[in-house]
């Protein structure tokens, strides 16, 4: 699976509070959520990200409260994926279990500059930046992580180990 | 064989296996899991599960505490559903608006006890170590499927070793030890770790002082972190139920991704400066700093010790800017009141309110207007954290809170109880 998509950047410990603001935790609808994505840190980022953008960020990306919101309203504004140089545990639990796909690389995030065209091979796990011309490999997924991927999120995964169809 | 970390006994036991080594993935089953104002929102992503009820109701704890009683009809209708869903699962531990904070109340109710596994939607999760147990947070989608099978897939986390040695002076708390090593370690430097304790000086602390630390090391990033538990730990649980439990320990040799260590005898009192819990400088660097608001409050600093704290320093005084103190639970709250702190609080000018989160993450109860500055006891002060974007937000321990709002600077408690 091969996603394709112009770079947003940020800075080393993006924390939850400003991914999206407590004030608007009030509801889990991904457009509303996207509406506020970012708003504390780039005012123009909600109405101004295109469907597939990248989200690249430092280190710790996602740290602070445990809010799915998070990963919610970056999704719901139509990024298609984050690359960072480490994730905060939570925040990466809950990107996987919604369905969004994320990626350690420290060097790919460094590297990365905002309007840069990356494209993201989640199958090899691999990031080609179109500016420099260069790929970097990913830390790869645990098994466990890569199961419910494969099935969609962990909603899906969960039907599965249930026995569920819908 | 290298010996084991606590991290890995633990998760072996949850587990039901005889061993288990940093970096394995384990399909842990916890004792408990818990959620709070989020569980209306875990209901529904339970509902796609398919799944027909919960599996285990008697391991699943609700409290409503993030946003109470409810400032809108939206978080009123939120609760509501809660206590519907809670009725129909028989969820075994419901507690209601006002009980208290959800890790407190699990404490308090002997839901954790040493040596086992809690799981909590929500960050602060692994303040269930003060108790030497496993916690760790978890997202709503997660607990919906922990619900659902009573299992989850948790990577045994390689661990930290922080040795804290000497005796903390007057007026410097758990709290300043636990901001002193978030600025040592920074923001990731604990990052998918169990932060491991040991040292002379946890034992010495007052027992509800201990928690700050497993608590603020969510902070540093941390799956888990432990104390290891004492007699006293021993005590509290056995007075609030009669469950068996085997206290878990690492063994002398077990293997530390890193190891540090903090001599704390000539500690002062530590603050975070705005935007990040691990922008820590000591007092002296930052006092008369204008302040608008003080809170004492939350899971890291609500409780009888930290409201003692603040009496001692505004017996007799008068605020300079609004204080807010919200004890952490109903128990608190009833024990400061046959203390006579509310009273001293009260006529030191002081607001008292619902056992519960408060103002911590700009809920209600306390927002700062724009650039209005805070002095809080919580564990978070990120950009916007309390409600307000341009609104910062200094982290500090009790007395300094008191102290702070005695004067509306802020201000090291040691210039007013000298």
């Amino acid at each position: 699976m091969k996603l394709q998509g112009n770079v947003w950047k940020f800075g080393d410990n993006i924390d939850t509070d400003v991914i999206i603001p407590a004030r608007y935790l009030n509801t889990t609808d991904p457009v509303t959520l996207a509406a506020h994505c970012m708003e504390d840190i780039d005012e123009t980022f909600a109405s101004s990200v295109q469907p597939g953008d990248i989200m690249v960020g430092g280190a710790n990306f996602g740290c602070g409260s445990s809010r799915e919101h998070a990963p919610i309203s970056i999704k719901g504004a139509g990024v298609s994926c984050i690359v960072a140089e480490s994730f905060a545990r939570i925040f990466f639990r809950n990107a996987i279990n919604i369905g969004l796909p994320i990626l350690e690389s420290v060097d790919a995030a460094r590297d990365a500059q905002k309007g840069d065209r990356l494209t993201v091979d989640l199958t090899a796990g691999t990031i080609t930046n179109a500016r420099t011309g260069q790929t970097y490999q990913a830390n790869p997924y645990p098994p466990f992580v890569l199961a419910i991927i494969e099935a969609g999120g962990l909603v899906p995964y969960t039907r599965n180990t249930l026995g569920i169809e819908i | 064989m290298t010996g084991r970390t606590f991290a890995e006994k633990a998760l072996a036991r949850a587990a039901g296996v005889p061993d288990a080594r940093a970096g394995d993935t384990l399909d842990v089953t916890p004792d408990l899991v818990f959620s709070h104002d989020n569980s209306a929102a875990i209901r529904r992503i339970f509902e796609q599960t398919g799944a027909p009820r919960i599996l285990h109701p008697e391991r699943v704890a609700i409290m409503l505490d993030h946003a109470v009683p409810a400032p809108t009809t939206r978080h009123a209708q939120n609760h509501a559903e809660i206590r519907e869903w809670v009725r129909e699962q028989a969820v075994a531990h419901f507690f209601e608006a006002g009980r208290g904070i959800c890790h407190q109340v699990i404490s308090e109710e002997g839901l954790v006890l040493p040596g086992e596994t809690v799981l909590g939607a929500d960050s602060h999760s692994t303040h269930a170590g003060w108790l030497g147990a496993f916690g760790a947070g978890v997202g709503r989608t997660e607990m919906a499927a922990l619900w659902a099978t009573g299992e989850i897939w948790l990577r045994v986390p390689e661990a930290i070793q922080i040795t804290v040695t000497g005796t903390p002076p007057p007026t410097v708390t758990a709290k300043d030890i636990s901001l002193r090593i978030l600025g040592e370690l920074g923001a990731d430097g604990g990052l998918y770790t169990s932060i491991e304790f040991a040292g002379n000086t946890i034992i010495t602390l007052p027992l509800d002082e201990r928690a700050t630390i497993p608590n603020m090391m969510a902070e540093a990033g941390a799956k888990n972190a432990y104390l290891p538990p004492d007699q006293v730990v021993f005590d509290y649980v056995q007075a609030r139920q009669t469950r068996v439990f085997s206290p878990i320990y690492p063994d002398p040799d077990a293997e530390y991704a890193q190891r540090y260590e903090f001599e704390v005898s000539g500690l002062e009192p530590q603050i975070a400066l705005p935007h990040q819990p691990d922008n820590v400088v000591p007092i002296s660097d930052v006092a008369g700093e204008v302040v608008h608001q003080a809170f004492l409050g939350t899971c890291t600093n609500g409780r009888i010790t930290d409201l003692r704290a603040a009496a001692e320093v505004l017996h007799g005084q008068h605020v300079q800017c609004r204080l807010i103190v919200i004890p952490a639970s109903a128990q608190i709250l009833q024990q400061a009141v046959q203390e006579g702190l509310i009273s001293i609080l009260l006529e030191a000018g002081a607001m008292i309110g619902t056992p519960g989160c408060g103002p911590c993450m700009g809920n209600h109860m306390g927002i700062p207007a724009p650039n209005e500055a805070t002095i809080s006891s919580a564990n978070r002060n990120y950009w916007g954290r309390m409600g307000t974007p341009s609104a910062p937000v200094y982290l500090g321990n009790p007395y300094v809170v008191a102290a702070s709002a005695v004067t509306g600077r802020i201000t090291d408690p040691r210039e007013l109880l000298a």
